[in-house]
């Protein structure tokens, strides 16, 4: 773990007691941060060039090669920009909005495993600990959408809360599902036991063994979908984006937010498709693990493996962030009617029962 | 000062301070949010006590439902009709009277109570697994009255809601 070798390393620098825990939990804190900027910059990049592509555009293609260098301009614009605040809203809760969203969606990343040496936090019900604190996310749009003292973006909280915690339920059901198979809800602990191959797996009926394991891959399959599902409309992506959507509401909530409080929402929102990705990843697709062993451990050389796990990390998550986007460009908007009917009609009962089978199934 | 000495006054402060402004700003809406920071303060004592999981939902069931659906109906209601919602002062003296004896009572007890700091405490209960055990087996039927009652109030909820058919 980083967390102890950060207090090994101040111990030598001769800071110990409180304020070594404090200054080592504060760097530990760090990391994701770290993660999440770049990730955000690349992840904005690959939505134009996605969207451009599978619309039969080029993308960006001026700044730099292919227009790789877009996200940096972008930033540079946001930063010069007049940050305007509309003359009938609400000063406090305006401008604490937008930070609330990124403490609720960089405070999950506490409970991920980003590698086997690292996870933010020790928590033992990381997965139940992100469902709560992305409360904060929807308290942060409903903030934002009253602060604006605009109809639109009143509108647009609204649809999205009613949306994150309509679809919370679906969610929670299959993490209770999966509960019910591995007996964790560590998201670190989950992560280290899908080790070894590819078969041991979640979305393969798990690292258990026995013949449960194979009568287990269909309902792991209808809960991945359903997990997908209802984090993506968590996260307010289409074909779930009903909260910010163009042609109705302007841009929702955040509709009068200028430079870089907008930016905030923006990388709130990217660092919020990358969670989702990544607990998808890590309760179905083994997280950090490898999907064949490990070339440090074939090789001998122990400290390869965590930049290993961290490439794995990464590239699931980037898949899952490219599949949101695939989704986004192909599939139309719901409407509000067709959205809640999904979630109550469809999602809840068909969770419900695959966790009654699961629960049947194992206590075979 | 001990790190955990520090966080509780910092998690003391957070929730003293919006629970003050809970009951004496007159704005509902700053009523609701300065709220969310008190359960937050409330959920950080659970977390220094060791109760993980009761931090957890209170989190999800007072932030995440409780709060979001108080918001959601001052929202509703608020700027969009033409009476606003605020907060007054109603029935001062019995009020103060009422909240003057409690207020007394407590601290009363917290000054004449000899605390036993040194006294082991009992094993904790392991987080999770724990509660569940004990729902299981010392709880039960507290668990299923609860669960029963759940269920009533959601059907009354759906047959209110639900449109009336001549």
């Amino acid at each position: 773990m980083i967390y102890d070798s950060l207090i090994e390393l101040l111990k030598w620098l001769s800071i110990t007691g409180p304020a070594a825990s404090a200054i080592a939990a504060f760097i530990n804190s760090i990391f994701p941060v770290v993660f999440i900027i770049p990730f955000a910059l690349f992840a904005v990049y690959l939505e134009r060039k996605v969207s451009a592509h599978m619309q039969d555009r080029l993308g960006p293609m001026r700044v730099g090669w292919h227009g790789w260098l877009q996200s940096f301009a972008d930033i540079l614009k946001l930063i010069q920009k007049e940050d305007v605040v509309p003359a009938q809203a609400d000063r406090w809760l305006f401008n604490i909005a937008p930070v609330l969203a990124f403490v609720g969606s960089y405070a999950a990343f506490a409970a991920i495993p980003f590698t086997s040496t690292y996870v933010g936090s020790g928590i033992d019900l990381g997965i139940i600990f992100i469902v709560a604190i992305s409360s904060l996310v929807v308290a942060s749009l409903l903030m934002a959408g009253w602060a604006s003292n605009n109809k639109y973006s009143l509108l647009g909280a609204m649809r999205s809360a009613a949306q994150i915690i309509s679809y919370e339920i679906p969610t929670v059901v299959v993490i209770l599902t999966l509960l019910c198979v591995t007996g964790t809800l560590s998201l670190y602990q989950l992560s280290e036991n899908q080790t070894g191959n590819i078969f041991n797996w979640m979305i393969f009926g798990g690292y258990s063994g026995g013949w449960q394991k194979f009568a287990l891959i269909p309902f792991m399959l209808v809960g991945m979908v359903i997990l997908f599902i209802s984090t993506l409309a968590e996260v307010n992506r289409t074909p779930f984006d009903i909260p910010e959507a163009e042609s109705e509401l302007v841009a929702g909530y955040h509709t009068e937010y200028t430079g870089m409080k907008f930016a905030m929402f923006f990388l709130a929102e990217y660092a919020n498709m990358f969670a989702v990705s990544a607990i998808v990843s890590a309760l179905f697709f083994g997280g950090y693990q490898s999907p064949f062993g490990y070339v440090g451990k074939l090789l001998g050389i122990s400290w390869l493996v965590p930049f290993e796990q961290l490439f794995w990390f990464t590239m699931k998550g980037m898949f899952f962030v490219f599949v949101q986007m695939w989704l986004r460009w192909t599939l139309p908007r719901l409407r509000v009617d067709q959205l809640m009917n999904m979630c109550w009609k469809y999602l809840i009962p068909i969770s419900i029962a695959n966790f009654l089978i699961v629960a049947f199934l194992m206590a075979l | 000062m001990d790190l955990y000495l520090i966080l509780f006054y910092f998690f003391a402060i957070i929730t003293l301070v919006s629970a003050f402004f809970v009951v004496t700003t007159r704005n509902v809406i700053y009523a609701a949010f300065n709220l969310m920071l008190t359960l937050f303060g409330v959920a950080g004592f659970y977390v220094l006590l060791g109760a993980d999981f009761i931090a957890i939902v209170q989190l999800i069931v007072y932030v995440g439902g409780i709060l979001i659906l108080l918001i959601f109906g001052v929202m509703l209601t608020n700027k969009i009709t033409d009476t606003d919602i605020k907060s007054g002062f109603l029935n001062r003296v019995p009020g103060l009277l009422i909240v003057g004896t409690f207020a007394g009572i407590l601290i009363g007890t917290l000054l004449k109570s000899t605390w036993r700091i040194a006294a082991p405490l009992p094993p904790p209960v392991a987080g999770l697994v724990g509660i569940g055990n004990l729902l299981m087996t010392e709880y039960t039927l507290i668990f299923e009255i609860l669960g029963a009652v759940l269920l009533i109030a959601l059907i009354g909820a759906a047959s209110i809601a639900r449109k009336q058919s001549n």
